[in-house]
């Protein structure tokens, strides 16, 4: 992958959290690249990190090494002052739409909020832009003098991806877009998703645990277990041919909408649990629930490799083969 | 598609304030409490100006006369109108109850949301001074403020006012605190900051706001929480020269089986008792229509 085509970097991103009973390493060391126009879907079981991710590359939590790079852009270290511009463009769509709209403030002021601080739209023009807005995300702008509580939880998250969309970004990160929606809703949602995409030429990283979701939507794959990225790839090769157990695992645990295939389908359970947050972890974090672990896990930890075109994964198991 | 008649007139949408009004409204206990409230302020600022009282004046000859038509709420010791005592020294109750509020929810949400907000060690250096200033006895604290300035001021409500102040914000700002710390960290207040939002921003347009109502109710009742303190005050002789408080204390005094004088105790109590009657049931109300676990 050429750099010139990433339009978002993320290079040995490291977020670590001090609690009383020592360090929690939500994210250690998450490299990825965000091409232009692409959704890079991120899965991961809960408490795996990729919400961290997200916030740390809008700043919500601060950074503890690594670096993000937006069009080849530093963003670390900046002043508050040289963040903002780099900011309309990296915007981000929050998991609960019921907790993410200011209860006080009317659709329309939240909507206008980003354009008034940014001062992309002159004063006189904000209602007619809320408006078109409004339309683009299939929202009737009548609507607009109303107040979050009184719209559904699809049209709620509606407004929250209105809000971002208000400064035109290039780069919209999806935490969990759709995982409080209904699932009849959720289609919809997903749908505007794309169809946005396709419109206004955006770039996704779209967060999720749920494996049809991400599938659906992205065109590569990058999987992540206890703040590590273990594998990566176009989705096509990661759903069928997964290299690493834990993918594998995941995978194996989606659902066939087909009876027959669906009795013979194979499981892959995985035992255990996910070691404590705090635990300094020697050797691959994954071994302890690994089916298919050997002594080389145990002290070595694995790095992200590419093992085919493409393709890459955090195993020993291609090299022990 | 221009939708241009939708776009010039939207549909008003119905705020959580009005929302919260419309619930007020149909609670009858606090609407009752709030027109008897609104009653006595106006009996006590206007009546005593419209007729002319004058509270001051002494009249010997007519001491301890009872109510009747003239003196309709009969006359004290020295012959003084009672019902120019009654109504100006609810002036000054009612004005150092609100006065006091609103410095200790001036002082408390200022306070609260600095500490709330930046949290870490300024949150902590900050509550460890509320929690100092809550361990000395109050009563203490206010009596010294009081003796600290009767020197120049004897009877001035300023330094009762001050000292209540004083006094009443630190629970304000343990309240508001708490809530300034769950807020921000709720999604809304992250959306603001990641479309580039600056505190002074995220602190009063989407934190400040969200706690108003929680802060409107404890002011309500922190309001007859002052005015007791205050006649206690003036009952303990510490306080102002003429207020419910210390009408009931002189009213106490004079008060004996013999010749009873009993109105002298009876209608500065009713007063009292009337006003933070309305004030509880006002902030009771007010509680249930902006709480919003009792929303819909």
């Amino acid at each position: 992958m050429s750099v010139s085509e990433a339009i978002l970097e993320v290079d040995a991103l490291r977020v670590h959290f001090h609690v009383p009973r020592g360090v929690v390493r939500a994210v250690d060391g998450v490299s990825l690249a965000l091409r232009k126009g692409e959704t890079l879907g991120l899965v991961g079981e809960s408490g795996c990190g990729k919400s961290t991710v997200a916030r740390a590359i809008v700043a919500l939590v601060p950074t503890t090494s690594g670096d993000i790079r937006f069009r080849g852009e530093s963003l670390i270290g900046l002043s508050r002052g040289r963040m903002r511009p780099l900011r309309r463009h990296l915007q981000m769509v929050f998991q609960d739409p019921y907790a993410s709209l200011n209860p006080r403030m009317t659709i329309a002021s939240t909507i206008a909020e980003p354009m008034r601080i940014h001062a992309t739209v002159a004063p006189g023009d904000l209602d007619e832009r809320v408006c078109e807005i409004m339309e683009l995300v299939g929202l009737d702008p009548s609507m607009r003098r109303r107040y979050p509580h009184e719209f559904s939880g699809g049209q709620r998250q509606r407004i929250g991806l209105a809000r971002a969309l208000a400064l035109e970004p290039d780069v919209i990160l999806l935490d969990e877009p759709v995982s409080a929606l209904d699932v009849s809703v959720q289609a919809q949602v997903l749908n505007l998703l794309e169809d946005l995409k396709a419109r206004l030429g955006l770039t996704y990283l779209l967060i999720a645990h749920h494996l049809a979701v991400v599938r659906h939507m992205s065109e590569r794959v990058a999987v992540m277990y206890l703040g590590r990225i273990v594998e990566l790839a176009d989705r096509e090769p990661l759903y069928t041919e997964p290299i690493h157990p834990y993918t594998e695992a995941l995978m194996s645990a989606i659902p066939v909408p087909d009876p027959v295939v669906e009795a013979e389908r194979k499981r892959i359970p995985i035992e255990g649990e996910v070691p404590s947050p705090t635990a300094t972890i020697t050797g691959c974090p994954f071994r302890s629930r690994c089916p298919q672990a050997f002594e080389r896990c145990e002290v070595e930890a694995p790095e992200l490799e590419e093992h085919r075109p493409g393709h890459l994964a955090a195993c020993h198991l291609p090299d022990a083969d | 598609m221009a939708r241009a008649a939708a776009t010039l007139a939207p549909e008003k949408g119905t705020s959580l304030w009005a929302d919260a009004w419309r619930r007020l409204k149909r609670n009858r206990l606090a609407l009752g409490g709030a027109v008897l409230l609104g009653l006595v302020a106006v009996v006590c600022f206007v009546v005593p100006v419209v007729l002319g009282l004058d509270s001051e004046t002494t009249d010997p000859a007519n001491s301890f006369h009872p109510p009747d038509a003239h003196y309709p709420f009969g006359t004290d010791n020295v012959g003084r109108d009672y019902l120019a005592r009654v109504l100006v020294g609810g002036q000054t109750s009612l004005l150092i109850g609100v006065a006091a509020t609103l410095a200790s929810v001036l002082i408390g949400v200022f306070y609260g949301s600095l500490a709330g907000y930046y949290g870490g060690k300024v949150d902590e250096v900050m509550m460890r001074i509320v929690d100092f200033l809550y361990a000395i006895p109050y009563m203490f604290l206010v009596i010294l403020i009081t003796l600290q300035f009767s020197k120049e001021a004897r009877g001035n409500p300023l330094p009762i006012f001050f000292a209540l102040g004083m006094v009443q914000w630190l629970t304000m700002a343990r309240i508001v605190r708490g809530e300034v710390l769950t807020l921000k960290n709720r999604e809304f207040v992250l959306a603001a900051r990641t479309v580039g939002a600056g505190d002074l921003r995220i602190i009063f347009r989407h934190i400040l706001p969200n706690i108003l109502g929680v802060v409107v109710v404890y002011a309500t009742l922190t309001v007859p929480a002052v005015i007791i303190l205050e006649s206690f005050l003036s009952f303990l002789g510490l306080g102002v020269k003429l207020s419910w408080g210390v009408l009931v204390s002189e009213g106490v005094g004079v008060v004996n089986p013999i010749e009873s004088h009993a109105w002298l105790l009876l209608l500065p109590s009713l007063f009292l008792a009337l006003t933070l009657f309305s004030l509880n049931f006002l902030g009771d109300g007010l509680r249930d229509a902006l709480d919003p676990r009792t929303r819909r």
